[in-house]
């Protein structure tokens, strides 16, 4: 074999292996990307259906419920806008709390029940998973176009801080 | 006072920095002895300075002395003393001054162990060293003082995030930061080799151990912070793709292709220009982790529009590097040499596999670790990449990694012929069939779980009989003692290292395929089941740490009516921050780990349990410390240190690796 045909294959073994990684990418990238949706725009059905999204906001106060079984527990997850209700199976992560920041992630089910597989609550007092920061604040600047025209409106979890 | 003293001596490590960094550069390209002369000495001092800074500060923590900004928000008085020494590093510009202090430790081993090499390299290497460290002192004084006051001081400091507050996070950052800036040694020889225009064996043979050492001690730290994440995160998981995980990965991966890219570098002169840009690649990855993990930025991209300095001075410093680096690259490769030439089967291209594929693999990690990032900083949308992308990519591209392990050590340098290695292999094939049959049979396992065990297998054997060979073809008539013994410590280094990635797939093959976890609940005096193993829920009881108060369980593990050992899982509630944690119990063995956590209480006597079966998790461990000490023992190798004896013996006037333009140069 002459030297030209050996670098030939070797060049050609190397862009076969790169392509083959660029295929693996792109399509486990298409796959696993998740996408990330607030209450409002889960309401308005901007979220996909049968496909896994994530989904932040706060815990709604008084909504942790936890059903015979002791084991799965349900709670509604509140942009103070709108608000989806959650089941989730297994152990809530220490710092998940009423009132505050959670992003979960999982699929929308036909009855509008959002079926959570993981549950992310925020790190320390002082930090909100940024996800849960942003639906708050789309929601916040939602509400305040309401408000401009309505008033009221916004405030009903001002105390739950 | 003292923490003025502390930022006193940051400052004047800076004016010595920039000596170190200028005049023996200039001073190597116009043969001024004097200049070069000086990189040494500004070297010790400059150590001598920032460790006296670290200790400074160390002091201020322990002293609790609230009045520093940075003490006050990462210590507390009730924090006991060894949380307080390793709250030192437990944020930002703690850990940016122990990345220094890092830094200035392999500045002085590179200078008091340089004896041999000639002085221009010297003289560039510290020289570029002094440049980095230029970089992270201005980044420190301008943006992320540690010893800034906060007055008026405060009553009582923020405590340590509780997560920090354990024994492995006293040696992980260490560690972890000694591979990171150990990468800067070889970064330093590499561009001091392309500011001298000399790639050579010399060149890589040098910056051979430095690299090894580095690699070691990567693969430690990231060990650690997997093991940590494993008992102290409470789910058991010991590794999740996590962006702080992927940051100290992608170092790790390159900085795995690049020790082989040395060898092939060493042995026979090809892929010098390729062992440079991973060299760089290296260098700029530990950066880019350093800066993800400690810069808040994947908090949230938007936390540094509260301080856009910080992030300005990261993007401008990154630039200065990678761009600079690669400049020179581009300037001066195009006059590198090829080097040896070698066929289509041979060591030489297999290697060169390896290569692509690692860094590929690291390619992979960098997009999906990133490209959330970038979307966000953007404001494009909120993406996240989770571990099934992952391992969707990451496996089927380590699987011929894998395989091509075993067979590379039994192929020539240069060239091959496949008919000798197949002739060398074919029983190793053949028995690892065979035990993937045997595994099929009986354990009913999915075709992973046996297709995992089987290159496992193929690995370990293949390594195996590749020492027995090496045993068999050595002198006749030695004892077996003295053949073990003349084997190099390289040569040992890279096998032990390929039998601790055989021991890691064992332990990784077999939690993902057989671990079992549940979420119960429990009552005091329940009992539920997992592997085999029966657990009963004896007690509960309060107990008072130092800076938590918690609730303990108490559970008896049983197997067969036989008491194999007594749990106790806590739920901790840290009394500064209000922050509940849960502390697991984990039985360890060497073929299971049985883990327990306490998940929320349903009323006084009843938890939710989280029971986990994980089998031969600790061989994960196990894997990972083997590969470390493979690579030490390669660093170890005699050949690094001999010939500095021989040269010491003979006096500088042969020097054994004779570079084209040292003895002119030095007129």
């Amino acid at each position: 074999m002459k030297t030209r045909h050996k670098r030939l294959i070797l060049v050609a073994a190397g862009l076969a292996t790169l392509a083959l990684a660029a295929w693996l990418i792109l399509s486990a990238f298409q796959k696993n990307l998740v996408f990330f949706f607030t209450p409002s725009q889960v309401l308005k059905g901007e979220a996909p259906h049968g496909r896994a999204f994530r989904m932040g906001g706060l815990v709604e106060a008084g909504s942790l419920k936890r059903l015979p079984d002791g084991v799965t527990v349900n709670f509604i997850v509140t942009d103070t806008a709108q608000r989806i209700p959650v089941v989730y199976r297994g152990i809530l992560p220490d710092l998940f709390k009423e009132g505050k920041g959670v992003v979960s992630q999982g699929k929308l089910g036909q009855d509008g029940v959002f079926s959570a597989d993981e549950v992310l609550a925020k790190h320390d007092e002082n930090y909100m998973p940024p996800d849960a920061a942003y639906a708050l604040k789309k929601a916040k600047q939602a509400n305040q176009k309401v408000a401009d025209t309505l008033v009221t409106g916004g405030t009903q979890t001002k105390d739950v801080k | 006072m003292i923490p003025e003293i502390g930022n006193f001596a940051i400052m004047l490590a800076l004016c010595l920095a920039l000596v170190q960094s200028i005049l023996p550069i200039a001073g190597s390209f116009r043969g001024n002895q004097r200049w070069m002369a000086l990189a040494r000495p500004a070297a010790y001092g400059q150590f001598i300075f920032i460790t006296f800074a670290f200790v400074c500060l160390v002091y201020a923590f322990v002293s609790n002395d609230f009045s520093v900004a940075y003490v006050a928000s990462n210590s507390n008085s009730t924090l006991p003393v060894y949380y307080r020494v390793s709250g030192t590093w437990g944020g930002h510009e703690g850990s940016l001054l122990l990345w220094t202090q890092m830094l200035v430790l392999w500045t002085l081993a590179v200078a008091l162990f340089s004896r041999q090499l000639p002085q221009e390299t010297v003289a560039r290497v510290l020289g570029v060293m002094g440049l980095i460290s230029v970089g992270f002192l201005c980044f420190m004084l301008f943006t992320s003082d540690p010893f800034d006051r906060l007055l008026p001081a405060a009553a009582d400091g923020n405590d340590l995030n509780p997560l920090l507050q354990d024994f492995g996070m006293i040696v992980h950052p260490p560690l972890l930061y000694m591979g990171y800036v150990g990468f800067s040694v070889a970064f330093a020889f590499a561009i001091a080799a392309l500011m001298g225009g000399q790639l050579d064996a010399a060149w890589a043979r040098r910056s051979r151990p430095w690299t090894l050492v580095a690699w070691m001690f990567l693969t430690l730290g990231i060990f650690l912070g997997s093991f940590w994440a494993y008992y102290e995160l409470g789910w058991g998981g010991w590794w999740f793709w996590d962006a702080v995980e992927n940051a100290s990965f992608m170092p790790w991966l390159v900085g795995t292709a690049l020790i082989h890219s040395l060898a092939v570098t060493e042995k026979r002169g090809s892929f010098k220009n390729w062992t440079v840009l991973l060299a760089i690649m290296a260098f700029s990855l530990s950066l880019l982790g350093t800066f993800l993990v400690r810069s808040g930025v994947l908090t949230s991209v938007h936390a540094f529009a509260t301080d856009p300095r910080r992030g300005l001075f990261i993007l401008v410093f990154l630039t200065i590097v990678i761009g600079g680096s690669l400049l020179l690259f581009a300037w001066r490769a195009p006059k590198v040499g090829l080097g040896g030439r070698f066929s289509l089967f041979s060591r030489e291209s297999l290697l060169l596999a390896n290569n692509v594929l690692l860094v590929v693999a690291a390619g992979t990690v960098f997009l999906g670790t990133l490209y959330p990032l970038f979307l966000d900083a953007l404001d494009l949308g909120k993406i996240s990449v989770g571990p099934p992308y992952f391992e969707a990519v990451f496996v089927p591209l380590m699987i011929p990694a894998l395989l091509l392990m075993a067979i590379g050590p039994f192929v020539r340098w240069k060239e091959s012929k496949w008919q000798d290695v197949w002739r060398n292999l074919r029983w190793v094939g053949a028995a690892t069939l065979l035990l993937a049959l045997a595994a099929v049979v009986t354990l009913t396992a999915s075709p992973m779980l046996v297709f995992g065990l089987a290159v496992a297998a193929w690995i370990l054997l293949a390594t195996g009989w590749q020492l027995l060979q090496r045993l068999r073809h050595a002198p006749a008539g030695t004892s077996l003692l003295l053949r073990i013994s003349s084997l190099p410590r390289s040569y040992w280094g890279m096998l032990i290292a390929h039998a601790g990635i055989g021991v890691f797939v064992v332990g990784v093959t077999l939690v993902k395929g057989m671990e079992t976890a549940n979420d119960v609940r429990m009552q005091i005096g329940d009992t539920t089941s997992a592997g085999g193993y029966v657990f009963r829920f004896t007690d509960l009881k309060d107990i008072q740490g130092p800076n938590y108060t918690a609730t303990q369980a108490v559970f008896e593990v049983t197997r067969d009516g036989k008491t194999i050992a007594i749990m106790k899982p806590e739920k901790r509630l840290f009394t500064v921050q209000n922050m509940p944690m849960t502390e697991a119990a984990i039985d360890r063995g060497f073929t299971r780990d049985l883990y327990l956590a306490l998940g929320e209480p349903v009323n006084k006597t009843t938890w939710i349990v989280r029971v986990q079966h994980k089998p031969f998790v600790c061989w994960i461990w196990a894997g990972c410390l083997i590969i470390a000490f493979g690579g030490l023992m390669a660093a170890l190798d005699r050949r690094y240190r001999v010939s500095r004896r021989k040269r010491q013996e003979e006096g500088s006037a042969i020097p054994s690796d004779p570079l084209p333009n040292t003895a002119t140069a030095r007129g």
